[in-house]
């Protein structure tokens, strides 16, 4: 059963993947909708920067569900625990991430401003929240959750709402409402023209500095936190129980894998020097798609870093560490696992081929004049 | 109320309120295919109208289906911890193939069927509302695969090790008896829902002699592909019925009420008075060996009864003892190869063992008073089954005669003289929901006590969370789903009365002449 460790390691590396497409496709629509009140000054303008987004949020909304679907499929027991354990948090979540496809399809239907503006702020709080609370969870996995695990796996959480924002955990969320702010940004700077595009331009240049600047800070905290290491397990090709297993608290823990693997120190490198080259970039005149680009890099690394920093664990448990969930006690079946593998190898690169042909056809500015156009079936 | 209750309570009303949505989406994608393919050929712009204005219907309703879908996967996790934990192995698989293989597939081709129509060509655009509804239809089939694994949950074994079940056979879990049955039902369900609203809503205008060209166009693929949904719904309705048949027994006899075996061929009620009390049926009206038939197929078959079933959970449960004993041994001692053996024996019994929890935490040593308690907790609420069944049924007839009637009177011409068969069509706009809703009263009251059938009972399935946390989200999606409803209903009023005024889609932009090479 060699290749369980395999599989394992793949879904590992396939979670990551989910979350980096989760951040960079959902991630510039979250943001897009943070920016909305600032970038649109007029109503014109707010149905401009909405309609950049109008035609792909649908399909980018995708990714934060197979997250959650792909999640539940190849780590039950982390899906279980994230879920119920952040229960209060997920309503939170939920209820913003339910604001906006009603806010996107219902806003532009009535001509009436106090209508018009409920939603925008509607949008806004839909952006803001779920970019907030995906900071927060990581940085509470980062510290550690209070859970255990009893000998039937039923799990209890010994947390309070109010437990998970401690000053890290906030400083994670920031992090990440930046990070996405900087995206949609990006792609306002590409999708829009005249003073909108100006004024994305703008904040994203302050929200890619802001980033590196908080990104290197959150490192820096990071490496003085506790975090847990690995006594002994039940071997990579073990079963999926997470109690065979000794974990310990262990002083600045979190770097120990850069110790191990130096290029693993690539990822953080690559999240701050991608943020200030974002910044660089998004002043051209030229190589905004450029910016883009390497706005969704510097995403990409900076999920990587933390999933490089807690590399074996998933989850770790503040409240009995023996239950921490780690990629070789937590996951699906090998038989799971490899059905996962062959259905994502089959339809992702499908999903890919068709997404990219949607993009390439909706390419280009959006305008006044296209919004005129088009008044039934713009937002 | 405990958590166990309120959780029930929160899925069911969030899940039903979900599928107020999706039959409807599922209905409209198909006939905004079907009559895209007419303009495609035809090349009259009247069916390009059609397509627009039902789209932008299409449109508001699919906004809330999404957002409502998401607090469903969510909730597998947030209240059903334990299930997740327990049967993830099997359930996730299909909730993620479902978001691979359909979910991006209508997401991000609906984007192009709104914003597409100026830089597509014709063809190209049909293609996208073909991939838009063939995404819609495949959601459907892997949920209700899903699905169909609680209720008859094959290709899956207990792992002592694991402490969960996991996958044996995924071949067996696709192809599912229940799951093909469920899916060609529901997505039927779905036609007719979608048939009836455009039915209704075109028969509102000729009766205000608005549209008449687009009304009684769309009356015409209304009623012609509502018909022939409406007969696939109660022939695979019977069929759902054949296959519940074979693997969930008791839940057939708490739909006919039926407490004691009859002889074979079993007579079906056709209604009466369920007594939960003496265990019979008042002024029951019965049609002899139709039961048998649609249950067994065959006339020699048995139907067994409510009782009887009950006994034999009876039996289960002793034996599901047995297998929890062996798996403490086991967990202990892993060697025992006599704790093994029994275990080995038992282990399909285990979930009715597990039933045992509810009244104490020592399974092995329930009193008889507690086997005889569990084995009863296998009835399912028998009132609500028996009556909501019969007016699902009665429904299903009634969509066949009213689109039948429709379908007739629409291809000879003049439907407008038959005023009262508008207002019928009008005011039969909500039956399809209903029937819908309560399809799925019948499927999942009637899996109870039974999150997965005979594996892994609801009350054990929660998460182990405060009861208030449950009560604060319950309270929060009955206040935002309500304000949510309103605001919908008023945009599809809204919508409907200004009815479908479309300027014609301006030519294609020059720039985008390449892309449709």
């Amino acid at each position: 059963m060699a290749e369980y460790e395999i599989l394992r390691l793949l879904w590992w590396a396939l979670l990551g993947v989910l979350l980096i497409g989760i951040a960079v496709m959902d991630g510039f629509d979250l943001g897009t909708a943070i920016l909305l009140p600032w970038i649109g000054r007029t109503d014109m303008e707010r149905r401009i920067v909405i309609n950049t987004v109008g035609p792909v949020w649908e399909g980018n909304q995708v990714w934060f569900i197979l997250g959650g679907g792909a999640i539940f499929a190849a780590w039950p027991p982390l899906y279980a625990v994230a879920f119920s354990g952040f229960y209060l948090a997920m309503l939170l979540l939920l209820c913003a991430m339910i604001l906006r496809p009603v806010g996107f399809k219902f806003r532009s239907k009535l001509p009436n401003t106090g209508w018009r503006s409920t939603w925008d702020w509607a949008l806004f709080v839909g952006g803001l929240v779920p970019s907030l609370v995906f900071g927060v969870a990581f940085g509470n996995v980062l510290q550690g959750v209070p859970f255990q695990f009893d000998d039937t796996l039923r799990m209890t959480y010994a947390g309070t709402v109010f437990g998970l924002f401690s000053p890290f955990a906030l400083l994670c969320g920031v992090v990440s409402v930046t990070m996405l702010t900087m995206h949609g940004a990006a792609w306002l700077a590409c999708k829009t023209e005249g003073a909108p595009r100006q004024r994305a331009q703008n904040a994203g240049t302050l929200a890619a500095i802001l980033l590196a600047v908080l990104f290197v800070a959150g490192g820096l905290w990071a490496s003085r936190l506790d975090f847990y290491a690995l006594q002994s397990f039940g071997g990579v090709n073990g079963p999926s129980n997470p109690l065979a297993k000794h974990v310990v608290l262990q002083s600045g823990a979190l770097m120990n894998n850069y110790e191990a693997v130096p290029w693993f120190r690539l990822a953080p490198a690559l999240g701050v020097a991608g943020a200030l080259l974002t910044a660089l970039l998004l002043r051209t005149r030229r190589l905004r798609v450029l910016a883009f680009l390497f706005s969704g890099l510097t995403i990409a690394s900076i999920i990587a870093t933390a999933g490089l920093s807690m590399f074996p664990f998933l989850m770790p448990s503040s409240l009995a560490p023996d239950s921490s969930l780690i990629v070789w006690d937590a996951s699906s079946s090998a038989t799971t696992l490899l059905i996962m593998t062959v259905a994502t190898v089959v339809l992702l690169p499908i999903v890919l081929i068709y997404t990219a042909w949607v993009y390439r056809v909706l390419r280009g500015p959006v305008n006044a004049a296209q919004i005129e156009a088009d008044l039934h079936t713009s937002y | 109320m405990d958590v166990v209750e309120l959780s029930r309570l929160q899925f069911a009303l969030t899940a039903m309120y979900h599928f107020l949505f999706i039959p409807l989406t599922l209905g409209l994608s198909v006939l905004l295919a079907i009559m895209e393919s007419i303009y495609v050929t035809t090349g009259r712009t009247i069916w390009r109208d059609m397509v627009r204005f039902w789209g932008m219907l299409f449109g508001i309703n699919f906004a809330l289906g999404v957002a409502t879908g998401l607090t469903m996967e969510f909730e597998f996790g947030t209240n059903w911890a334990y299930y997740a934990q327990y049967v993830g192995d099997i359930f996730g698989a299909p909730l993620a193939i479902e978001g691979l293989m359909a979910f991006f597939m209508e997401a991000t081709f609906i984007g192009l069927f709104f914003f597409g129509w100026t830089r597509l060509t014709r063809v190209q655009h049909l293609i996208v509302t073909c991939l838009m509804a063939l995404g819609t239809n495949l959601s459907a089939l892997w949920i209700l695969i899903a699905n169909a694994w609680m209720q008859n949950p094959v290709g899956a074994h207990f792992n002592i090790e694991t402490m969960r079940m996991e996958v044996t056979d995924f071949a067996a879990v696709i192809f599912n008896p229940v799951a093909q049955s469920k899916f060609v039902h529901t997505v039927s369900a779905g036609y007719v829902t979608g048939s009836m609203f455009v039915l209704s809503i075109s028969a509102f205008y000729l009766l205000r002699s608005r549209y008449r060209g687009l009304a009684i166009r769309s009356i015409t693929v209304a009623a012609s592909f509502g018909l022939a949904s409406a007969l696939s719904v109660v022939v695979l309705g019977d069929e759902s019925g054949y296959t519940a048949g074979q693997n969930q027994k008791m839940k057939i006899a708490a739909i006919e009420a039926m407490w004691h075996t009859e002889p074979a061929p079993a007579s079906f009620t056709v209604i009466g008075l369920p007594n939960i009390a003496t265990h019979s049926t008042d002024y029951a009206l019965e049609v002899p060996w139709m039961l048998g038939l649609i249950a067994t197929r065959s006339i020699s078959g048995q139907v067994e009864g409510i009782e009887n079933l009950v006994a034999d959970a009876r039996t289960r449960i002793a034996s599901g003892m047995l297998a929890y004993g062996a798996m403490e041994t086991l967990r202990a001692h892993p060697a025992d190869s006599a704790a093994r053996q029994q275990f080995d024996a038992h282990v399909g019994d285990l979930g009715y063992g597990l039933l045992l929890k509810r009244y104490t935490l020592k399974v092995t040593d329930a009193t008889d008073q507690q086997i005889t308690a569990a084995a009863n907790d296998t009835i399912p609420a028998v009132l609500p089954l028996f009556f909501s069944f019969r007016i699902m049924v009665g429904l299903g007839f009634y969509f066949i005669a009213l689109f039948g009637t429709m379908f007739a009177m629409a291809s000879r011409r003049g439907i407008e003289q038959h005023r009262w068969l508008l207002h019928l069509a009008l005011w039969s706009l909500p039956l399809p929901w209903v029937a819908a809703e309560l399809g799925w009263v019948v499927a999942e009251v009637g899996r109870q006590p039974w999150s997965v059938d005979g594996v892994l009972p609801t009350f054990l399935s929660v998460s182990n969370i405060p009861a208030t946390n449950v009560m604060i989200s319950l309270g929060a999606f009955v206040l935002f789903y309500s304000v949510l409803a309103v605001v919908e209903v008023f945009l599809m009023l809204r919508t409907i009365r200004r009815g479908p005024d479309l300027p014609p889609p301006a030519p294609r932009a020059t720039a985008f002449a390449a892309v449709a090479e």
